[in-house]
Parts: C-alpha cells; structure tokens; sequence
C-alpha cells in the first residue's frame, strides 16, 4: 500500500501535462521522421532490395531457358552475324547497318535453321519472356523483360515491353521501358550508355546481341520513337532497332530519355552465351 | 505524449530504453514491410513509356 502511494507521489510531480499543442507537434514531428524514412526507403533501401530480387528472377528464368534448351538439337548451335561490325560504326545515322542487317534475314530464311530459330513468340500480358544483360549497367546486371507498359506489373517485376512492337531480332523495333529511379530502378544507369556497348537479350530462342548507337530526349508524348523505324513513323523498317525508354530527368516524368541499339548478331542458347555475360547467365557469377 | 509514454513504461531506465528501442524496431519493421510498399503501390509506376 504505501510503496503504490510512494509511486504514485513520485510520479505525479515530473509527469507533464498533455497539452494538444504538444501532442500536435510530436505528431507533426514524428509524420516528418516517417516521410524521411519512406523516402529513404522508396529511393535507396528498396531500389537495392528490389534489384536484388529482380536479378534473382532473371536468373531464374534463365536457368529455366538453359535446362529447356538443354537437348541438343541438329543445327541449333548456330552463330549469325551481320556486317558492318560494331568497330566499324561511324557517328552516323541510325541505318547505316540496314544492309548487313537486311541480309541476315535473308541468309537465315534461305538457310532455314538460324532464321526460324532466330524468332521469339509473342508473348501474353504480364508474362516474362525474356532477360537482358547490360554489363555497362554492371557486371551482375540481368532483369526480365515482360510484355507490357501499361499495368505497372512488368515495370514493377524488371522491364517492359511495348506490346504492338517487334520482338527481339526481328526486322523493326523491340521497344522497352523500365524505370531509371524506384521500383528496382532497371534502366538507373541509362545515361552511362557508350557508343559500341553491348546488349545481349537471352529468349527461349537464344541470344540477340545488340549494339548501343544513340541517345535521344524527347517530350512524353513522342511516340514515334517505338515505330518500326524510330521518329519514321510509316516508313518499312529494315533495320533490327532496340529502343529502350525512360524517364527524363531522374525522378521527374518531365521528358523522356531514349536509347536506341542496332542488331549484331543472333546464337543459339545452345551454343552457349556470349562470353561477357556467360559466367552471370549459368549462374556461375 | 511521448513524455507520458515513457512515464507509462515500467522498470528502470535501462530497460525502459530497452523497450523503446524494440517498440521502435518493430514500427520500423512494420513500415518497410507493409506501410510503404502499400503506400508505394499509389504512385503511379508507368511514366517511363512514352504514349499519346
């Protein structure tokens, strides 16, 4: 009895008056810390363990293509390249490969095997059906890319693609997009992109090596950029154009920026992967 | 109000700390687990596409 008296005769003299201005600036206070720590979250903390998951995914799905492709088939280890060579690209426009690239379709349809092997399926909504490894993005960089820009689903889980837009290798434009900033952030480094980069896109089909040519910004509402010939809007594609879009600049919606890459070459899964990114696709890195 | 809560916490100051400490781990385990990926699924995730 005494010792609850004792306490509470303690007690009541510090204990403070709860006044509502004071409880009003705790509360402002304390949704200030909570912005702080959503921000951190939202555009560090999530962006690494979202970019870890995403990576984890691709490699899931490409240990799925590997095993699927696993079964060696007659003909299917086979390489395709079109000239002019990469090295010997000038700072000029966008078609100055059409002629290589136009004949490797050509070559691969004669030829029967590359050309019909060379073709990925158009996928459903929402479904993953490809990876791309970056490695200007960095040496461990590989992220899904599934069919869709609309839903957020794809641009939640890695890359999108637009639907209506080629698929990869085909005469045309595979259009993509992911964000640069959030959500795992896939295309962050975009704009690090150097004249000859590599990037190599794994289907169940095999692998599609791109080269990286020019950089574009343009207002969010130029669509032209994902025609079959970008900015041409209705002129005949003849070129294998990789059109990747983001937002522009970091953390606005303000612009777009857009990176375009031409078609290299195209190999079997079984042939194995290019070598910059073949320790990383095996699951070996 | 946080004057009052630490008066309602039981114990010494050492332990009183304790407490708060892990009161403060799980409403932060509590936010990056639930309250900010629902707050994140509000802000809209497709403005990297161009579109009419």
């Amino acid at each position: 009895m005494s010792n609850s008296g004792l306490r509470s005769e303690r007690n009541r003299a510090p204990r403070p008056r709860l006044s509502a201005l004071g409880v009003l600036g705790e509360l402002l206070v304390t949704a200030g810390l909570f912005t702080f720590a959503f921000l951190g979250w939202q555009l560090w903390l999530n962006d690494i363990i979202l970019g870890s998951a995403q990576r984890d995914q691709a490699l899931m799905l490409s240990e799925k293509f590997l095993n699927a492709a696993s079964p060696e088939k007659p003909g299917s280890a086979t390489k395709v390249s079109v000239s002019p060579s990469p090295s010997s690209f000038d700072s000029g426009a966008l078609g100055a490969g059409s002629s290589g690239a136009g004949s490797v379709g050509d070559a691969g349809m004669t030829a029967g095997h590359p050309g019909s092997a060379m073709t990925t399926a158009v996928a459903g909504s929402d479904q993953k059906f490809a990876n791309v490894y970056i490695p200007r993005f960095g040496d461990d960089y590989v992220r899904t890319i599934a069919e869709g820009v609309d839903t957020g689903v794809a641009l939640r889980s890695g890359i999108g693609h637009y639907p209506g837009t080629q698929m990869p290798g085909e005469i045309g434009n595979f259009a993509l997009a992911a964000h640069r900033t959030t959500f795992g952030a896939p295309f962050n480094r975009m704009a690090s992109l150097q004249l000859g980069d590599r990037i190599y896109v794994q289907t169940a089909s095999g692998w599609y090596t791109y080269v990286f040519r020019s950089m574009e910004y343009v207002q969010p509402r130029d669509v032209a950029v994902t025609a079959p010939v970008p900015q041409r809007a209705g002129l005949a594609a003849q070129d294998r154009i990789l059109t990747m879009t983001s937002c522009n600049p970091q953390l606005s919606a303000a612009e777009r920026i857009v990176a375009y890459s031409v078609f290299d070459s195209w190999q079997s899964l079984t042939a194995g992967a290019p070598a910059p990114v073949r320790a990383l696709a095996e699951g070996r890195n | 109000m946080y004057a009052a809560l630490w008066h309602i916490l039981p114990g010494p100051i050492w332990l009183r700390v304790v407490t708060l400490t892990v009161l403060l781990a799980g409403v932060l385990v509590v936010c990056l687990t639930l309250v900010f990926p629902w707050l994140n699924s509000f802000i809209n995730a497709t403005e990297v596409t161009v579109k009419k």
